[in-house]
């Protein structure tokens, strides 16, 4: 067991951003902390990292508990603060030499550690350059290679992707993925396509508790709920009330209403039960209504569906 | 202790990395300079008194200048948060920095030395006094280093720390000089509390350790606040 949390709690003010929650992270792991903006993801890892004490619970990080044995944990991880804090006026070798020194790395090892990062994190051609002077998407390469310098079991990454462009996403992304391979890796976001392109496990986050707990495909399957359709009829001489009555007398349709209506169209989004394929159905009725089918679209649950149903209805709940 | 000089060598090459250290030596140098030869061209008098007397005026500003960034810019940027979760306690951040800004004040006092040896090829100087006094200004700098340090954990906008640190080394510097209003009882109280009147001590070339356990003393109280005051975060 690489990391174990055990009802972690931690209060700001009366406030509770992270709210009893449990969970075990097994070695070797690629982890996706999911959840919006404020949902206790950044909290929760500045307690693994002990720069933040839990009100009440108690963390572990290879079996070492974080309170007692902050200084030996601290040496396991790896750590990538949320916005990549830097000494921007540090040039980057200089920087990797403090942080491999912080680190305790031995001193006659650590020219080869930088040298291993910088070949790792593709920084050779920006090395002796000064931090401030790098693009984002560097600046991110210093920040992991600074976190893995001494080669930690443990890496906990906070937003590793914010404010990147589109392709150096897909580069830091890459070397994530690469990084994964031997390590334990936690990381956060509330970008939906980072979890299913980097984690083996995501834990879905809202309001300090964990809404959800598995693999990817898992979670879609487990909240496989009801389909939705997207069906688009000819506006013309049939009436809309009729074509609304036709579809709910369609086998396995739960519920109908009229998305959207132009001069031309009207667009019905139906939701059907769970597990149904009801389009065949639908096209024989509106035919047989004599009214034109122009359109007809079934939607699978995407994590992103989930991620919305498990992070606003809790949200409309308490308000 | 590893992680001390880490980090001391770090923060003074970073004062270098930037004006900060030029500028405060240069305006450090260009007073101390003017009182030296005033006194010496102007007064025909061979002495370091005027320079020892303004030095402690000058530090006043100078102090709080150099060590106002030393958490608060931490803080502002994030990086504390990268320091704090290094294998490294939190006393040794705050030695480190300490130590890192003692150093630079040293250096600005070691430029002075200039003045001392010139002195000695006209006339006869007085060496036990002169010896004190760069011991006292050292201590009394370290004093406001750690009060300049404390404020600097405490916020993490520059300007507010300065003026923080300012008033409180301006109040400890300015308790002597109101004694006179005073009550007896209370004024030897706040005679002892005040820096200037053991840096007066000192500099007439008496080391007396009452002198060296004051300044330690208070060095020590500001360091291990400054410490609590990072801790703090921990707990909020």
């Amino acid at each position: 067991m690489s990391i174990k949390i055990e009802n972690l709690t931690k209060y700001y003010g009366t406030q509770a951003a992270v709210n009893d929650i449990s969970f075990e992270i097994n070695t070797g792991e690629i982890v996706g902390f999911l959840g919006p903006n404020g949902a206790g993801k950044s909290t929760t890892m500045k307690m693994i990292t002990t720069y933040l004490t839990p009100s009440s619970g108690k963390i572990y990080v290879n079996d070492l508990e974080t309170e007692e044995n902050s200084m030996d944990v601290r040496k396991k991880i790896g750590y990538l603060p949320e916005q990549n804090p830097l000494y921007l006026d540090m040039n980057v070798l200089d920087y990797l030499e403090y942080a491999a020194a912080l680190e305790s790395v031995p001193k006659s090892e650590i020219n080869k550690a930088i040298k291993k990062m910088v070949d790792i994190c593709g920084l050779g051609d920006v090395q002796h350059k000064d931090i401030g002077e790098l693009s984002k998407g560097f600046k991110q390469r210093v920040g992991l290679a600074q976190a893995m310098i001494h080669e930690p079991e443990v890496l906990i990454l906070d937003e590793p992707t914010s404010g990147l462009d589109p392709n150096q996403i897909i580069e830091i992304r890459k070397l994530i993925r690469h990084l994964g391979k031997e390590k334990t890796l936690v990381l956060s976001t509330h970008i939906l396509g980072e979890v299913e392109a980097t984690c083996d496990r995501v834990l879905i986050i809202n309001k300090g508790e964990i809404v959800a707990d598995g693999t990817p495909d898992s979670l879609q399957d487990k909240f496989k709920g009801q389909v939705t359709i997207s069906l688009i009829v000819k506006k013309d001489s049939v009436d809309k009330d009729i074509i609304l009555r036709g579809i709910s007398s369609v086998k396995n349709i739960d519920k109908v209403r009229i998305l959207k209506e132009d001069d031309n169209s009207i667009n019905f989004h139906i939701t059907g039960l769970k597990g149904s394929d009801a389009r065949e159905d639908l096209f024989r009725k509106i035919v047989s209504m004599n009214s034109v089918l122009l359109g007809l679209h079934q939607e699978e649950t995407s994590l992103e569906d989930i991620f919305r149903q498990l992070t606003t209805s809790k949200s409309k709940k308490e308000a | 202790m590893k992680n001390i000089l880490t980090i001391f060598r770090k923060e003074l090459k970073s004062y270098f990395n930037s004006p900060v250290a030029y500028i405060v030596l240069v305006v450090f140098l260009v007073i101390t300079g003017w009182f030296f030869t005033s006194s010496l061209f102007l007064s025909g008098v061979v002495t370091m008194r005027n320079v020892f007397d303004i030095i402690p005026f000058i530090f006043l500003f100078f102090i709080p200048a150099i060590s106002m960034r030393t958490l608060s810019e931490e803080k502002k940027s994030g990086t504390i948060e990268l320091l704090l979760t290094k294998p490294v306690s939190d006393l040794d951040i705050v030695l480190g920095k300490f130590l890192a800004a003692l150093a630079l004040t040293c250096i600005a006092l070691a430029f002075t030395l200039i003045y001392v040896i010139s002195l000695t090829f006209i006339g006869k100087i007085d060496t036990g006094a002169i010896i004190g006094s760069y011991i006292g200004l050292i201590f009394m700098s370290g004093i406001y280093i750690s009060i300049g340090i404390f404020a600097s954990s405490l916020t993490e906008n520059q300007v507010v720390a300065f003026i923080i640190s300012f008033l409180i080394v301006f109040a400890l510097f300015l308790l002597n000089k109101v004694l006179m209003f005073l009550p007896a009882g209370i004024a030897s109280i706040l005679e002892y509390i005040s820096i200037d009147y053991h840096f007066s001590n000192i500099a007439r070339g008496v080391i007396d350790s009452r002198d060296l356990i004051y300044y330690l003393s208070g060095i020590t109280i500001f360091v291990l606040l400054t410490k609590t005051s990072l801790e703090k975060r921990r707990w909020s």
